[in-house]
């Protein structure tokens, strides 16, 4: 065989070998459609083929995005209780007029429908503020997980650890953490401290909401962003030592730049999460007290199911809505990566 | 072949086809159900022996979370799919999907004589009188005390006719003398508050029998509960920790003694006696009163045939079985419920305990039953009774933490249930 007495080829390991033998099977199960893509081609010709690959996600994406897109926007121009779209009455912008109709927009108590207008306030200062958090807290783990560190594994793997918890789990974790009987009161009275009943004062409802969401996710961006910085090239840095720069100057002005497309990805993931969030906060604080931490989800999972009149029509138009803000975040987000990409 | 190979090729399709056979003929029934305490295991018993004596028919006990019922089990029925049967208690809000099963059982006038004035309120809005299904229990809605809190103070506990100040005040000066957290606790539900509210003078509906859930009777009770709420009475941490209509009870807190009082129901008996046991006195007290009533509100869980079932005659057969007054003394007697099968009601439930609390409780609820006041039947009956606790409670829990004013939220309680029943009324 050529390749054993060419002296320039490099020997053949016993794992090449092993991983040869066990892609025999996946070979032969690909080989199972040749024959049906050759018979498409021929009769689509070569030009469709790109299509007929794209088709079974395409077809994925119809059935489980586009479909439920259509039938919101269908329902939210219908009344009733009716589950059958076809048995609605059909109301128009009705749903959306009630909806948005308010005295004043900056003050929810003359809105008619108060609790759409305190969810929307509500995800705003949630949306601001955890994401913020998110990107900051994120950065600063990721910039001290790349340095050379003891234990750095360790920690990577501390910081991730979260991300794989249930929601429910991080929430009912931190639950028992907060209550009135809780870890953190107990710590409190044992220090000679006034217990804290968090769950009742909304500041620090939301507060915990925004805590434990970004505690729960920061390893999930921490990673993104990790990844980001060990692609920086290290001769930038060295050159940057050789010449004296600050090391201010050196995160500002290469560290943070070769970071953006990362810090991008992050912030837009983030605000997109942060936007849809309701899990976690729905079993810590419940919405409240009253509707200090009721998002915009929740709102909609309670106008629609949790009610004894489950208004799907109004939770509809209330969901198109929400469709609209996170489709123009998309469209921001697209905007600005085109906008740095030419620039 | 060999002749062995024959005869066991023979018997083995025999056997199998006969095993085929018995598979196909058994009808498979599912119910679905919620345990507030020890019925679920009841329940089982009696199905595992109606299961033993009808081969053919195999019931099958789905236990779900009480949420499940109330938010999951509603849109499976609108999607026409579904259990059999299910122990519900929105008894009017769904009752488009029960089935009518006086075709189906032996006797209806057994059914109408015995569970008479409780199948109004499974009766579909407008539909001929139809027998759905049997309450599995009764519930009075009333206060429980930490009795032995009140010996350790030295406080006095007010008797007949006390009032909810009277009671609110005693809590309070318990609570003081012994460091108690909370003095007062109240199920975060409107139900619950119904019943005090109508004491207060509460009339519910208007002249024409539609909804009118704010009036001064209402307005006066709320206040109350808004006033106790801000001295410290009640703890906010139960009415103002969530948002909505959501469910909190205080039973975790009365059973470890955090509580003084604790308004809720009957439907606590059998945890109470399980988990607090002699640890301390548990009282039951009579519904205190206000100038129109001293009442509880009714209500209860009902076990209901659903049209979904395609076996209605198997449904039948089942359900004859389940409410026969033997098997009823079993269930109320074990699971310690009040009966509300009326027969029962009247020759007195052998129920199962040696606890003298226990005791107490049952029969303080059981003899508040003749005091209800009519409204409080009405509003249990009333098809969109959900609709104006979900307004009242939702509303009034923004008022005390402060989101809303008082009389906002009054305002918004009515707005809501117009709006609600409304959208469900509207036309296609």
């Amino acid at each position: 065989m050529a390749f054993d007495t060419d002296p320039r080829a490099e020997p053949v390991r016993l794992s090449d070998r092993v991983y040869a033998i066990l892609a025999l099977p996946a070979m032969a199960f690909f080989r199972l459609f040749e024959w049906p893509l050759r018979f498409l081609q021929r009769i689509l010709g070569i030009g469709a083929m790109p299509y007929v690959f794209l088709f079974p996600n395409l077809a994925f994406f119809g059935i489980f995005v586009i479909t439920p897109l259509i039938l919101s926007i269908g329902f939210s121009v219908t009344g009733g209780t009716n589950l059958f779209l076809q048995d609605r009455p059909y109301v128009g912008a009705e749903q959306y007029g009630y909806l948005l109709e308010c005295g004043n927009h900056l003050d929810p108590t003359t809105c008619r429908e108060d609790r759409f207008w305190r969810a929307i306030y509500n995800t705003g200062t949630f949306v601001f503020f955890q994401v913020g958090f998110m990107v900051l807290f994120s950065l600063i783990t990721a910039l001290i997980l790349n340095r050379e560190i003891r234990g750095r594994g360790f920690f990577r793997a501390v910081f991730f650890f979260p991300v794989l918890l249930s929601p429910v789990v991080v929430a009912l974790i931190w639950k028992w953490i907060l209550l009135r009987d809780g870890v953190l009161n107990a710590a409190l009275v044992s220090m000679g401290l006034e217990r804290i009943l968090f769950f009742v004062d909304p500041t620090w409802s939301m507060f915990w909401a925004i805590f434990v969401s970004v505690w729960a996710h920061m390893g999930f961006y921490t990673l993104i962003l990790l990844a980001g910085l060990q692609a920086i090239p290290p001769d930038l840095y060295e050159a940057a030592e050789m010449d004296g720069t600050s090391k201010e100057r050196v995160f500002w002005r290469i560290t943070l730049p070769l970071l953006w497309p990362n810090m991008l990805v992050v912030i837009v993931l983030a605000l997109i999460k942060a936007v849809q969030i309701f899990d976690e906060v729905f079993v810590l604080t419940g919405g409240g007290p009253g509707t200090a931490t009721q998002f915009i989800v929740q709102y909609i999972y309670t106008t629609g199911f949790a009610n004894q009149v489950q208004n799907f029509g109004l939770a509809s138009a209330a969901s198109v809505v929400l469709g609209v803000v996170l489709f123009a975040l998309t469209i921001v987000q697209l905007a600005v990566t085109r906008r740095k990409d030419e620039g | 072949m060999t002749k062995q190979f024959r005869i066991a090729l023979a018997a083995g399709v025999a056997s199998a086809a006969l095993t085929a056979g018995a598979a196909f003929a058994e009808t498979e029934l599912r119910m679905a159900w919620y345990n507030d305490g020890i019925e679920g295991e009841v329940m089982q018993d009696i199905l595992d022996r109606f299961n033993a004596d009808n081969p053919d028919i195999n019931v099958v006990l789905d236990v779900l979370p009480y949420k499940a019922i109330l938010e999951s089990l509603p849109v499976q029925l609108a999607a026409g799919e579904g259990p059999d049967l299910a122990r519900v208690t929105d008894l009017g809000g769904l009752s488009q999907y029960y089935m009518d099963l006086t075709p189906y059982i032996s006797n209806p006038d057994y059914w109408r004589e015995n569970f008479g004035p409780f199948l109004k309120w499974m009766q579909p809005v407008g539909a001929e009188p139809q027998i759905s299904g049997f309450m599995t229990q009764l519930t009075v809605t009333g206060p429980y005390v930490n009795k032995t809190l009140f010996e350790q103070a030295g406080v006095a506990m007010p008797g007949e006719n006390a009032t909810w100040s009277d009671w609110a005040a005693a809590s309070r000066e318990v609570a003081e003398k012994l460091d108690i957290p909370i003095p007062m606790a109240w199920d975060r539900s409107g139900h619950r508050v119904a019943g005090p509210a109508i004491s207060m003078g509460a009339g519910m509906f208007d002249a024409d029998g539609g909804p009118a859930l704010v009036d001064d009777g209402l307005k006066a009770m709320a206040t109350m509960l808004y006033d106790w709420h801000q001295d410290g009475t009640m703890a906010k941490e139960l009415w103002g920790s969530v948002s909505g209509s959501q469910y909190l009870g205080a039973n975790e807190e009365f059973a470890n003694a955090q509580t003084v009082l604790y308004m809720s129901g009957s439907w606590q008996i059998p945890q109470f006696a399980e988990k607090i046991g002699d640890a301390f006195d548990w009282w039951a007290v009579p519904a205190p009163c206000g100038p129109a009533a001293c009442t509880g509100m009714p209500g209860g869980a009902a076990l209901v045939a659903l049209k979904t079932s395609e076996h209605p005659e198997e449904v039948g057969k089942l359900m004859d079985y389940l409410s026969s007054e033997e098997v009823l003394n079993e269930f109320y007697g074990r699971t310690l419920f009040i009966p509300g099968h009326l027969g029962l009601a009247k020759s007195g439930v052998d129920f199962q305990t040696e606890d003298p609390r226990a005791e107490h409780a049952l029969l303080t609820f059981a003899s508040a039953v003749p005091g209800i006041s009519p409204i409080a039947f009405d509003l249990q009956g009333y098809v969109h009774n959900r609709v104006m606790f979900n307004a009242l409670i939702s509303r009034l829990g923004e008022a005390i933490v402060g989101e809303l004013t008082l009389d906002q939220a009054f305002d918004r309680m009515t707005q809501d249930v117009e709006q609600q029943i409304a959208e469900k009324q509207r036309e296609n």
